[in-house]
C-alpha cells in the first residue's frame, strides 16, 4: 500500500483553526493527512505533545497559530516562536529530520493559506517517507507509571 | 514476631546508591536490626540461587537499583519481582535509566568500538576483539550477560511498587521512608513516588528569583555567579524548573546548577520538552536569527536535558539508521 503521512496539527482556536474551518467552508480542497487538534493557542502547545505524537506513530506534527501580533493572548505565539525552533534541535538530537515539525501562522481569513500549507507539507513528509522509531515498537513498553501521592 | 526481609540489589549502576544507604549513618544498625538482611551483593555474601530457593514474595521490600541494560539485570529484575512483596526503584538508574541511560544516545556496536578499540587509553591487542559472549576455555565454555542495543529503566522490565528517585537519593530521604515503612503506616497507593516531594527543586531553592530575561546562556565556569540569585535568571542552564523537588536543592545551593537528577516533577511527562518550553518562556527575543543565536549558546542540550532520564523520556533513545 503507498505511504499516506500521518500528521497531527495543532491548531489555535482564534485563527488557524478559524481559517481551516474557512478553507472547509470555501470547498477549498486540500490533503486529508492533518488530523487536528484544537488548542486554546499556539502557546498552549506544549513540547511534550509533539515528543508524544512522535512517540505514538505521527510523521509530521505542523503547529499553526495566529500571526505575529495578533495572538488573542497577546504573547503566546512569541512563546511559540521561541520554542519551535528550539524543539526541533532536541528532534534533530533524537535523530528525527527536523523538517518533520513545522510552524506556520494562518490567520482566520485566509482559508487558502491553510489549504496550501496543509498540501505543501504533506508532500514534504511524503518524500521523507515514513517515521520509524523503535519506540513504536519494543521500546514503548513501561508497565507502571510513576502515580502522585499529596 | 519475625523481622521483615529486606533485600538490596545493584544491577547497572556505579555503586553510588549503595553508599548513599551506607550514608545514613549509624541509623544502618537500626536497619539492620529492625530488618532480617536476605540479599545485599555489595555487602553481604549472598548468591543468585540463594535467591531462587526463597519463596516467592518472602522478601518484604527490595530496594533495586540500577538500570538494566543486559541479560543479566534483567534476568535478577524478574527474579527479586516474583520473590518481593515491594519493588522498588532506587535511584535515577532504576527509575529512570540515570547516567548509564546515556548510552541510549549512541548504538552498542558504537560504544564497544570506542571502548575496546577507539578510545586513546585502549590499547589495541588481538585486532582489537570485543567481549565474547561464549568463550571455550580448557575446563568448559564460559558465558557472560548479553549487553543490551538499548537501556531501561526497572519498569519497563518489570512491574515496579515504589520509585525513590535521586542520584543518589540523599540519606535523609532514605532514612524517612525506612522510618515510614517500619512505622507500620499504611504503605501509600502502588506506583507511587516516595521520598521525594511534589513540587519542583526551584520551590526548594534558596536562590532569589526574579523576572527572568536572558540574551545570553553561560557555561557555569564562564562567569562568576552571584551567591544569592537564580542561577537561571544569571543565564546558567540550571534544570530546577523540570526536576522533581526532594533533595533540599543541593546543587544550587553549592553554586552548581541542578542536573536534574530527583527526575521528572508531578504531570511532566518528559524533562527535555519541559526544559524546552521552561527556557523558551525566559529567552529574550523576537527574531528568528536571534534566537537561533541565543539556542546556540545552550550547550548539549540532549545530554543536559537528558542528562538522568533519557532511556525513560517520551523518545527513549536516539535513532541511528
Ligand atoms: S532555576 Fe535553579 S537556581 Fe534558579 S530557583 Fe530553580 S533550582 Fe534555584
Ligand atoms: S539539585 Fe538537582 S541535581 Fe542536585 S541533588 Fe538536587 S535534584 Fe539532584
Ligand atoms: S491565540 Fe492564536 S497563537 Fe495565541
Amino acid at each position: 500500500m503507498a505511504f499516506e503521512p500521518k500528521i497531527i496539527g495543532f491548531l489555535c482556536n482564534w485563527c488557524s483553526y478559524t481559517g481551516a474551518d474557512l478553507a472547509g467552508v470555501s470547498r477549498i480542497k486540500s490533503a486529508p493527512n492533518v488530523r487536528v487538534i484544537r488548542t486554546m493557542c499556539s502557546g498552549r502547545v506544549d513540547p511534550s505533545f509533539i515528543l508524544k505524537a512522535f512517540q505514538i506513530g505521527a510523521d509530521g506534527v505542523i503547529v499553526m497559530g495566529c500571526h505575529l501580533g495578533d495572538c488573542h493572548y497577546q504573547e503566546g505565539n512569541y512563546k511559540t516562536i521561541r520554542r519551535i525552533p528550539f524543539l526541533k534541535r532536541l528532534v534533530k538530537g533524537f535523530g528525527i529530520d527536523p523538517r518533520r515539525l513545522r510552524l506556520e501562522w494562518v490567520s482566520a481569513s485566509e482559508g487558502d493559506r491553510f489549504a496550501r500549507i496543509v498540501n505543501e507539507f504533506t508532500e514534504e513528509i511524503r518524500s521523507l517517507g515514513p517515521l520509524k522509531l523503535q519506540v513504536h515498537t519494543e521500546l514503548r513498553k513501561t508497565i507502571h507509571e510513576p502515580v502522585e501521592v499529596v | 514476631m519475625a523481622k521483615p526481609k529486606l533485600a538490596l540489589y545493584w544491577a547497572a549502576s556505579c555503586g553510588g546508591c549503595e553508599i548513599a544507604v551506607l550514608d545514613v549513618q549509624e541509623k544502618i544498625l537500626d536497619v539492620a536490626n529492625a530488618f532480617d538482611i536476605v540479599f545485599w551483593p555489595v555487602a553481604m555474601d549472598f548468591k543468585y540461587a540463594d535467591v531462587r530457593k526463597m519463596e516467592d514474595k518472602s522478601i518484604d521490600l527490595c530496594l533495586f537499583n540500577g538500570s538494566i541494560r543486559n541479560s543479566e539485570n534483567a534476568e535478577i529484575a524478574h527474579l527479586l519481582r516474583a520473590k518481593s512483596k515491594a519493588l522498588v526503584a532506587f535511584g535515577s538508574c532504576a527509575l529512570e535509566g540515570g547516567i548509564p541511560g546515556l548510552a541510549n544516545l549512541t548504538t552498542k556496536q558504537e560504544i564497544l568500538e570506542f571502548v575496546y578499540r577507539g578510545s586513546p587509553s585502549t590499547v589495541v591487542t588481538d585486532g582489537g576483539v570485543f567481549p565474547q559472549q561464549h568463550t571455550k576455555v580448557p575446563e568448559g565454555e564460559i558465558e557472560i550477560p548479553e549487553m543490551w542495543e538499548t537501556v531501561k529503566s526497572l519498569d519497563q522490565v518489570v512491574e515496579v511498587d515504589y520509585y525513590i528517585p535521586g542520584c543518589p537519593p540523599v540519606p535523609n530521604q532514605i532514612w524517612g521512608v525506612i522510618e515510614y515503612i517500619l512505622s507500620g503506616k499504611p504503605l501509600p497507593p502502588k506506583g507511587s513516588v516516595i521520598g521525594a516531594g511534589v513540587k519542583t527543586c526551584c520551590d526548594e531553592c534558596k536562590r532569589e528569583r526574579k523576572e527572568k530575561k536572558l540574551k545570553q546562556f553561560f557555561r557555569p565556569y564562564e562567569i562568576e555567579t552571584k551567591p544569592s540569585e537564580c542561577l537561571l535568571d544569571q543565564g546558567i542552564v540550571c534544570m530546577g524548573p523540570a526536576t522533581r523537588d526532594g533533595c533540599g536543592a543541593l546543587c544550587p545551593a553549592a553554586n552548581m546548577p541542578c542536573r536534574g537528577c530527583y527526575g521528572l516533577p508531578p504531570n511532566v511527562m518528559d524533562q527535555g520538552a519541559k526544559m524546552v518550553s521552561a527556557l523558551s518562556s525566559v529567552i529574550d527575543a523576537h527574531e528568528p536569527a536571534e534566537i537561533e543565536r541565543i539556542l546556540d549558546q545552550i550547550s548539549d542540550p540532549m545530554g543536559t536535558f537528558y542528562r538522568f532520564s533519557l532511556a525513560h523520556s517520551i523518545l527513549r533513545r536516539v535513532e541511528k539508521s
